[in-house]
């Protein structure tokens, strides 16, 4: 690892100060996935500020949505009272996650900002496009099984590794940025972007601009999980994962929302299926023609074909549980 | 530039204060070890994945490994070291931390490479559940669970044994917690090991 300077900003204002002024600055929340990457020589900054002593607040708005402070510990936000009983999803996604120990220290705001597991991103002796744009990707005809098939373009294959952000994106969610220049909010949806030419440019955060807080609200009303598809029971990142929140009245399939990880550069989300599903009839056969239409899109690569099916399975398997939930309430 | 430039900190360790002057880049890990001399703590992966080097932060288990040793200054930290109470060479066993006494009693290791980090994992573990953090295999996020065995391998998955001494390690974390925790399941089980 290359050294660099530290210090711990008192303030917002000397994080925004320090990221505007000084060259080659980056922020550190927990630093677990920031380290890591400096280790590997792939990130090498000449400065760090240390955000993770910013405010740390979870409080409720006026309207009824919760406001989670940047720097809130992602154990701090799954055990949070108002999320377990209002925003399970959220909870349930973020203890699938990592482990204990890293969920102790990974910041709200670096889980959303974290970098994709891709081996050949790590391995500075690959092709990548993301850590060397016009580089070329060795992902692609290489060993893919972790991949995307949703999104993909010819410079990258790589998918956001996020557990928290899968439920994230069902939740109505939006990030809240700051920089010298001012204050902006924008859609979580639009907040993570997909490769295209650009595989380097993962989100649409600005240079000088820091993530302040994240604001979450209902989209949809019903019951809701979140299921982790992966190689081994616990402590690995998601094949394929579904978080998902559906309500049936009298049969009717009255709100869904779907988001789908392991499979796209960003949070995935299901809008094919959810607006063939919405306002019909709450049947197996038409959760399963919901699914092949969304699944339409998906293209497989050598080692990661088999996620298409998987993911089917898995959006029935979560659709057919809720289904039953919302019938035995 | 910053290149070759240290920094003064203080790290708090098992109720010490130790004065270092590091580079900024040294993790706590190695500060641990290499400054500080306490070796208990141990480096698997050095990347996150394995759990060796877990201790506590003001009671929180972290991997020490990912972090840099600046960050955790104010804090009180607390590695294996801390865990007997005034132990000797001679008579260790009396003084063990209850836990370590537990995973004597249920082989809760072989080689002991990873006891360290399994140890200050267990009270981290712990202290959550008490604390109330769901885990992923909890039937639903509002409730608290039973620490079940499958409660407990869920919560310790952050921390890996290569000689596979997890039946002990879970039944030495079975039998500390006490069966106020537990469901009827008896803390050792047959053909477990
Ligand atoms: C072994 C291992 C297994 C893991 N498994 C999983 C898993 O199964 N599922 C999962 O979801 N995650 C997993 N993770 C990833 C983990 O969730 C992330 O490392 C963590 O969430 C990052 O948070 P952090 O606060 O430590 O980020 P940091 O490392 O501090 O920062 C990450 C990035 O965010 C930026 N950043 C930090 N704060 C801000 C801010 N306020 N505004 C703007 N940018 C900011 C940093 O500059 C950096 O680029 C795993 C990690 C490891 C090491
Ligand atoms: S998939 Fe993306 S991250 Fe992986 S090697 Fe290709 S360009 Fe790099
Ligand atoms: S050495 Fe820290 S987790 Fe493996
Ligand atoms: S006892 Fe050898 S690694 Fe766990």
């Amino acid at each position: 690892m290359k050294n660099f300077k530290y210090s711990v900003a008192d303030s917002l204002d000397s994080a925004k100060t320090a990221l505007m002024e000084r060259s080659n600055c980056r922020i550190i929340g927990g630093g677990t996935n920031l380290i890591d990457l400096m280790r590997e020589n792939i990130e090498q900054p000449d400065e760090i500020v240390d955000v993770s002593r910013l405010s740390k607040q979870i409080q409720q708005l006026d309207d009824g949505a919760l406001r989670i402070d940047a720097a809130v510990k992602n154990t701090e936000l799954a055990n949070h009272p108002k999320v377990r009983e209002n925003f399970p999803v959220l909870s349930h996604a973020i203890v699938y996650g990592a482990s204990g120990q890293i969920r102790n220290v990974a910041t709200v705001a670096g889980n959303i900002m974290q970098r994709t597991r891709c081996m050949y991103f790590y391995d500075d002796a690959a092709a990548c496009n993301k850590r060397v744009p016009g580089s070329g990707c060795d992902a692609i005809n290489g060993i893919n099984r972790g991949h995307a098939i949703f999104g993909t373009s010819t410079s990258c294959i790589a998918t956001h590794p996020s557990d928290m952000c899968i439920a994230l994106r069902i939740l109505d969610t939006k990030i809240n940025l700051e920089s010298s220049k001012g204050k902006r909010t924008v859609d979580f949806a639009d907040f993570h972007r997909l490769p295209g030419d650009t595989p380097h440019l993962e989100t649409d955060l600005m240079p000088g601009e820091i993530i302040t807080s994240i604001d979450i609200a209902h989209s949809a009303r019903g019951s809701s999980t979140y299921r982790k598809i992966r190689d081994r029971s616990s402590y690995a990142f998601a094949l394929v994962s579904v978080a998902c929140i559906l309500s049936i009245k009298d049969e009717i399939v009255e709100d869904i929302a779907i988001a789908l990880g392991g499979v796209a550069h960003k949070p995935w989300r299901a809008d094919i299926l959810e607006s063939y599903l919405r306002g019909t009839p709450a049947t197996e056969g038409r959760f399963k023609e919901a699914i092949d239409r969304e699944m339409e899109a998906a293209v497989g690569f050598k080692h990661n074909e088999f996620k298409i099916e998987l993911t089917k399975r898995t959006i029935f398997s979560v659709l057919s549980e809720l289904k039953t939930e919302e019938n035995s309430k | 530039m910053a290149q070759t430039s240290t920094m003064s900190i203080t790290l708090n360790v098992n109720g010490s204060d130790y004065p270092l002057q590091i580079e900024p880049r040294v993790s706590l890990l190695d500060a641990l070890r290499e400054f500080i001399g306490l070796t208990g703590t141990k480096k698997g992966c050095n990347q996150g994945a394995c759990g060796a080097c877990t201790v506590l932060v003001d009671g929180n288990r972290i991997n020490s490994c990912l972090t840099l040793a600046a960050q955790y200054q104010g804090v009180s930290i607390q590695t294996v070291e801390g865990l007997a109470h005034g132990g000797t060479d001679s008579s260790p066993s009396e003084e063990l931390h209850p836990l370590q006494s537990a995973f004597v009693k249920h082989d809760g290791f072989q080689c002991g490479y990873c006891t360290p980090g399994q140890l200050c994992s267990a009270l981290g573990m712990l202290a959550e559940y008490k604390n109330g953090v769901p885990s992923a295999v909890c039937e639903t996020v509002c409730n608290q669970p039973k620490l079940t065995n499958e409660e407990i391998r869920e919560r310790m998955s952050g921390n890996l044994c290569r000689c596979g001494a997890y039946n002990g390690i879970v039944a030495a974390i079975e039998e500390y917690a006490g069966k106020d925790f537990m469901d009827n399941k008896p803390a050792t089980r047959e053909g477990a090991r």
